[in-house]
């Protein structure tokens, strides 16, 4: 029998980025609310504090921040006939735990979602017929507008203190800036980060050949700013330590230096961490959640009841919360049934690097935002009819750290280890920029989570099962790109490049770090049959039970998801204050 | 929350006493780094096995530091331009490494049921923890040595054991499947140990770090992203304070 404690209103999952939206918005709407956080508590002082916190080692290579397989993990296989197998150790993807979430050691790339992307099947359907879109592919609506998630984007990027130059305010093209993206209301909150040489030289290079390259939005802050918690960051001092680190400076964006300095003197606020919670409880009628059960740091299951739960995990733990509590009705790929677990998609990148011999980059003069980007071959300029894909890409020269264990980019042909590494090494440390495509990922049919038949987590529940592949579209996607970047590259005429993308049949490898942004499973809609949420994010089954974060995208984005699962949590939490609270039940 | 932790100290006291570098400043840095190391060349090198003599291994036994110390020894050469894993002391590294978090596979799903046989794309699926996989592994790959060429890889010559080396990389030493990821673990651990804060035990006197140019944990470089393109002028700090 779990012990049981005092009920609160509501009971929030997870003390990442949504996690601290949502308890905000909700505590300042009056409820009590309680959030409970797997992981350990965590503030810049004292745990991101100089001159720990600059450490490659521990926390760039063994990963220190990061959720520990050997506490929770997933498994993973390739297609519907392989066993799947467990994700061991942290590589592709790593998936943040403790206070603050992914939200610490992200590198801070705050992008908005194109409103093409937001409605892509109506996009592609009404731009270039429905017969683009191959039969295995499930791309859908999300079921929101950029017009209407505007206004939020907007917030999130105050919240932040964006750092950025505008490309389109209210339909005017501003100079500078992305003439692509979506019309904003008014103007980043902060002036771009200063543009490193190599950002300088990729941008005179698009630009000589007609692209239109603007600096990246950034959460490494360029200046000060106080946001309307009263939270205060400082600018940015390029570090170099920024993804997968904690910020010693206060000049990255994060739960902690946007909303929890501010939310911890709320009253009705409270958090617990190292208490885990395995199970949402439902009603005898299964249309409402009584509350969550956990385990506390003493391995004691504890029952919490309440009259509001968000799940605000990680993507891939809202989807296995969704699973093992019976919410919804779990997605089998054979028949195309069911919906949670369906649509899950990752991101496909890929790279060229330059060498240049007579350059100093001083890469260890970084920030985790300072790149020039290019959007022209985005998801609403390519032609999909005419190149044979569904997809897109930014392209960017981004220098983000030098930290020399994982950042030696060697010519090719230098030897792996001997002599000629280490003469590689002196010869080549600071002497290479990089080009890079970041782009999207189309859902598919045979790409999902559910539960894993043979493996199971430390509380005996079967582990969450992945099965994803790369498929033709999207590396046909980044063959297109591959073409764009090497044009740009060969312009720029370096000592010596190498190129990085995935070609004709390649597989899904769990070794090298690819991209947190994992995304989709718990996907938003307006279909209760095709989707897991509605509009709002609320479970269409049981309507007290929201679910925030990437697990609501249909298919991946082109961009980081960060700026868009802000904006989402935001926009649900203003449905649950001005509708739900006053009349509970489902909002659609 | 730990109550061990040092307070935070400001990364001011760190930073030179002026924003750019000027010439008093620059050799204070070069007379108080490593002066015997630093010298490079043969003095050097024995200076550093006379130290790596001194360590007392933590995890590995006489046989396996042997090999340790022989193995970092080709992967990161001590001749030519610039010191090499002995100077670094990176064999103190891996013993250190081997008895902590990553030996143990501390961090790592290490439940059954394992199949060392998928993929590699599959990632690590070994039921071994790196520690382990090293101590089976040394053993299998001296006795190969012993078999093959007459003696264990430690007292081989340099061209011999390179080339023992490019065997095991390429996967054709026989080793069983539990124990594959064994030549890449040993070569991360090495770059690792050359290359990672000198409190681990490895970089000895930050000689990785001024190998390549890299100024370690400095932390600040806000005046120098609008002056890119000229060489960047100051040594390493670590995160102990020391100065390179």
């Amino acid at each position: 029998m779990a012990r049981q404690e005092k009920k609160t209103d509501a009971v929030i999952v997870g003390l990442g980025w949504t996690g601290s939206i949502l308890a905000m918005e909700l505590a300042e709407a009056g409820l009590q609310v309680l959030a409970l956080e797997r992981g350990e508590d965590r503030d810049t002082v004292p745990d991101f504090a100089y001159p720990r916190m600059i450490d490659e080692l521990k926390y760039g290579i063994r990963l220190k921040l990061m959720n520990r397989p050997a506490d929770s993990t997933l498994t993973i296989r390739r297609s519907l006939q392989e066993t799947a197998l467990p994700y061991r150790v942290l590589g592709s993807f790593l998936p943040g735990n403790g206070v603050g979430g992914a939200g610490v050691h992200w590198n801070g790339h705050t992008w908005r979602a194109l409103p093409e992307e937001l409605r892509l099947r109506s996009y592609v359907t009404e731009k270039f017929g429905a017969k683009v879109i191959g039969p295995d592919l499930t791309i859908a609506d999300w079921g929101v507008t950029y017009d209407e998630l505007e206004p939020y984007f907007d917030r999130f990027e105050y919240v932040c203190g964006i750092s950025g130059q505008a490309g389109n305010l209210g339909g005017q093209t501003q100079a500078g800036g992305n003439p692509f993206e979506g019309p904003r209301k008014r103007a980043y909150p902060l002036p771009p980060l200063p543009t490193l040489l190599n950002g300088k030289m990729f941008g005179d290079a698009a630009k000589a050949m007609g692209y239109h390259p603007f600096p990246l939005p950034s959460a490494n802050l360029s200046d000060t700013w106080t946001n309307e918690y009263g939270m205060q960051l400082g600018p940015c001092n390029f570090c170099g330590f920024c993804e997968r680190f904690g910020c010693i400076n206060y000049s990255k964006s994060a739960p902690q230096t946007c909303i929890l300095g501010a939310l911890k003197h709320k009253p009705n606020f409270s958090y617990r961490t190292r208490a885990e919670v395995i199970r949402v409880e439902l009603s005898a009628d299964r249309k409402t959640a009584t509350g969550v059960t956990y385990v506390d740091d003493q391995g004691e299951e504890v029952f919490q009841p309440a009259d509001l739960v968000i799940l605000a995990a990680y993507q891939f733990y809202n989807v296995h919360l969704l699973l093992l509590s019976g919410i919804g009705k779990p997605y089998v790929a054979e028949t195309g049934e069911g919906v949670v677990g369906k649509n899950y998609a990752y991101q496909m990148s890929g790279g060229t690097s330059l060498f240049f011999k007579n350059v100093n980059f001083n890469p260890f003069v970084g920030a985790g935002s300072s790149a020039m980007v290019i959007d022209d071959f985005s998801m609403n300029q390519v032609d999909f009819g005419r190149e044979g894909f569904i997809g897109g890409s930014y392209i960017s020269s981004g220098q983000f750290n030098g930290r020399p264990i994982a950042s030696m980019p060697l010519p090719p042909g230098t030897p792996a280890w001997g002599a000629g590494w280490k003469q590689g090494i002196k010869d080549w440390y600071g002497h290479s920029m990089s080009i890079g495509s970041h782009g999207s990922n189309m859902s598919c049919r045979d790409c999902y989570l559910d539960l894993d038949p043979t493996y199971r987590n430390k509380y005996g529940q079967p582990k969450l099962r992945m099965t994803f592949d790369w498929k033709p579209n999207d590396i046909r996607m980044t063959q297109f790109m591959r073409s764009k970047i090497e044009a740009i590259a060969r312009s720029m005429n370096p000592t010596h490049w190498a190129s990085g993308y995935k070609g004709e049949g390649a597989h899904y490898d769990v070794r090298p770090y690819q991209t947190t942004h994992n995304v989709g499973g718990a996907i938003m809609g307006t279909d209760p049959t095709q989707s897991a949420v509605n509009r709002y994010l609320q479970s269409w089954d049981v309507h007290n039970v929201f679910v925030m974060g990437s697990s609501a995208f249909p298919q991946n984005l082109q961009y980081n998801p960060t700026g868009t699962v802000g904006a989402l949590a935001y926009w649900s939490a203003r449905a649950i204050r001005q509708d739900y609270l006053k009349n509970p039940r489902p909002l659609a | 929350m730990n109550d061990d932790r040092q307070p935070p100290t400001t990364w001011h006291a760190l930073k030179p006493p002026e924003s750019r570098p000027n010439r008093r400043f620059m050799l204070k840095a070069a007379v108080g780094s490593g002066a015997v190391l630093l010298a490079g060349g043969p003095s050097a090198t024995q200076a550093a096995k006379a130290l790596l003599d001194e360590y007392k291994p933590v995890y590995f036994s006489g046989a396996e530091w042997a090999f340790v110390r022989a193995a970092c020894a080709r992967l990161i050469p001590s001749g030519g331009d610039g010191p090499g894993a002995i100077e670094a002391q990176v064999p103190v590294f891996i013993d250190r490494q081997m008895a902590g978090d990553f030996g143990k596979g501390s961090d790592w799903f290490m439940g059954g049921p394992h199949d060392p046989n998928a993929d590699p794309q599959r990632g690590f699926q070994s039921p071994l923890a790196p520690a382990q996989i090293y101590r089976e592994a040394i053993a299998a790959v001296d006795g190969w040595c012993t078999l093959n060429k007459g003696k264990p890889f430690a007292v081989l010559d340099e061209a011999a054991q390179d080339e023992v080396l490019k065997t095991l990389q390429a996967g054709q030493l026989g080793l069983r499947a539990e124990l594959r990821d064994f030549f890449t673990f040993l070569l991360q651990n090495t770059k690792e140990g050359f290359l990672a804060d000198p409190m681990y035990g490895g970089n000895h006197q930050m000689v990785g770090w001024k190998h390549i140019g890299f100024p370690g944990a400095r932390g600040a470089y806000l005046e120098w992203a609008n002056d890119q393109g000229k060489p960047y002028p100051l040594g390493p700090v670590a995160i102990s304070g020391e100065r390179g």
